[in-house]
């Protein structure tokens, strides 16, 4: 188990590698020279060629992200073009919002999609199922920025419900932070409740096509022991997968949601960095949400054994 | 169609059979005929009684629906119901290309690292690499490096989708390798691209089409999102996204300057989603079952 473990964590460096080279080519490869920029416009060329020496700017490709790796190691992702601030202080400025978010949003979607997807299994080609279905193709159709303003347009303008846009910390109180939270929620949360709803389904019918559930009925026992004890408890492992993959569409969207909503958070500061051409922020953004989908798709795999006892490693 | 607790396979197996074919494949044909709809909207558009969807009328700002004006016209005069329609070509030719390209390369890649093992360890470790970076990310900084061109949004949302499709194919091929029918035609001394062209390709069809369709689904979501916040298509093309973002900041008092594109976009999208489903069950009956 630890060896695995070990061998497991190793696998992820050459990934997180690969990602990066990647980002490392994004600002390699970017058009504009950092070196003019800093000069300013009353510069000489030897101004220009002063700073890139010592910037170490005209050092070739693979040295320049050797230094570039090491000092991500000790946590520099380098500096914002357009602020002048470090981006590891610009990313941690608006870490809480994104996180708030995500989770709110992680298990929301969870609490729903795993009931959803039971009951559509359960009645399988039911009135419920039906709706279930119809929902998870929805769900991959409608655009989470059309989710978004469909619920704003319902919510906020015409019934005046909830709040428009915005975000409150949860420090100013619960139901304020909650009050700015549900609309985003639903709007990001609907892909990945149509992704893990749909997963848990067709995960339920697999399971329950097997002989130990037609013994667990036959026994006569109850339905939801069944279901639950039986069913559900052998389809985790595809599910709490699905769940890990689904974190994508969970990053993907909240760059959007956080758009839609105004709500201070990474997502949005993504968009702000990419219509300034900033950089070093996008690439440590994205370096960061890489590293966080890797790290979240390492803690699905180890916790295969939590859930289904008979994978040993 | 009755599915029971126990046998959920068979009853579904029995009573499908005899329903006529377009009932069976109910999806199919719902999307289908959408989808055929949008397109010959993109196609036909001049001739939908459209106007040039970029001439600014500055008196006609922001009128409301009206007879002349069917979906009003927005913050700089423009007509949005040209808008529209003309933005359909945007969206389903990104969506088309998109597919055929990452299917292309996916293909090739696929049966590379399917069939050598050197190039397999490299490639799958960069495609490993490209899969843990969110596909909207990866395409916005794609974007993010170069101009705004329809021909740089097609390559940045490709090459966000070639690595599923990679693994695909990859995945097809290793599990065709172990058939008895391929591994008498390597017995027999069949070159390898040989296998490749009448043993592997023929088998990679079914799955590539299905997954081509979910492609070119996500992709126009990828579009309209990068066009959304300004990674996407220049302002110049009308594209949905493009007409959605630019109703953004008069949403409150005009929302159907966003509705409407929405509209267009999701149906498009439901659309080709639905097209997907039903050629998988229809081309796959032990995957119908499940999903």
């Amino acid at each position: 188990m630890f060896a695995y473990i070990v061998r497991r964590i190793l696998a992820t460096i050459p990934v997180m590698g690969v990602v990066a080279l990647f980002v490392f080519s994004l600002l390699y490869f970017s058009p504009g020279d950092p070196a003019a920029i800093i000069a300013g416009d009353m510069s000489t060329a030897d101004d220009v060629a002063r700073i890139r020496r010592s910037l170490g700017l005209d050092l070739p490709y693979h040295v320049r992200f050797g230094t570039w790796v090491w000092a991500i190691l000790q946590g520099d992702l380098g500096t914002s073009i357009f602020s002048n601030l470090p981006v590891a202080t610009l990313i941690g400025q608006r870490l809480e919002a994104t996180i708030s978010l995500s989770i709110v949003t992680l298990v929301f979607a969870v609490s729903v999609a795993i009931p959803m997807g039971v009951l559509a299994a359960w009645k399988a080609g039911g009135w419920i199922d039906r709706i279930v279905m119809l929902f998870a193709v929805l769900g991959f159709s409608v655009p989470v920025f059309v989710i978004g303003y469909v619920l704003i347009f319902t919510f906020a303008i015409e019934l005046d419900w909830l709040p428009v846009q915005g975000f409150t910390s949860i420090r100013e109180g619960f139901w304020p932070f909650l009050r700015n939270m549900i609309l985003p929620t639903l709007a990001l949360g609907t892909i990945y409740i149509a992704l893990i709803a749909r997963m848990t389904r067709a995960a339920m019918l697999d399971v329950m096509a097997q002989d130990y559930i037609r013994t667990a009925n036959a026994k006569g026992l109850r339905t939801d022991r069944v279901l639950l004890g039986h069913a559900l408890r052998n389809a985790a492992v595809p599910i709490v997968t699905v769940v890990g993959i689904g974190v994508a569409l969970l990053i993907g969207g909240v760059v959007v949601t956080e758009s839609v909503f105004a709500i201070p958070g990474l997502g949005r500061m993504t968009v702000d960095a990419i219509l300034r051409r900033d950089y070093p922020v996008i690439q440590g953004v994205i370096l960061m949400f890489s590293f966080v989908y890797v790290i979240i798709n390492l803690l699905v795999d180890l916790s295969y054994t939590l859930f289904d006892p008979r994978i040993r490693y | 169609m009755t599915l029971t607790l126990v046998a959920p396979a068979t009853s579904a197996q029995t009573t499908g059979k005899r329903r006529p074919w377009w009932k069976r494949h109910l999806s199919i044909v719902i999307g289908g005929l959408l989808l055929a709809l949008m397109v010959a909207i993109a196609v036909a558009a001049p001739l939908l009684g459209t106007v040039d969807p970029a001439a600014l009328s500055p008196i006609r700002r922001l009128r409301m629906p009206s007879e002349q004006y069917w979906f009003g016209t927005d913050a700089l005069g423009r007509d949005v119901y040209s808008r529209v329609v003309y933005g359909a070509r945007a969206s389903l030719f990104v969506g088309f290309a998109v597919a055929l390209l990452a299917v292309l390369a996916g293909l090739l890649f696929g049966l590379l690292a399917g069939f050598n093992r050197w190039i397999d360890a490299i490639l799958m470790r960069i495609m490993d690499g490209l899969m843990s970076i969110p596909s909207v990310l990866l395409a916005i900084a794609l974007m993010a490096l170069t101009r705004a061109s329809l021909e740089n949004v097609i390559a940045a949302i490709a090459i966000a989708e070639i690595p599923r499709v990679t693994r695909l194919v990859r995945s097809v091929v290793l599990s065709l390798r172990e058939q008895p029918f391929v591994e008498a035609a390597i017995a027999v001394g069949t070159s390898t691209p040989l296998i490749l062209w009448r043993h592997i390709l023929p088998n990679t069809i079914a799955p590539l089409i299905v997954q081509a369709t979910y492609i070119a689904a996500s992709a126009i979501i990828t579009e309209a999102i990068l066009s959304f916040i300004g990674a996407g298509l220049p302002p110049s093309i009308p594209t949905w996204g493009n007409i959605i973002a630019e109703g953004r900041a008069i949403f409150q008092v005009r929302p159907h300057l966003i509705l409407i594109p929405a509209g267009f976009l999701s149906i498009t999208v439901l659309a080709i989603n639905l097209l997907g489903d039903g050629m998988r069950d229809a081309l796959d009956p032990r995957l119908a079952r499940q999903l």
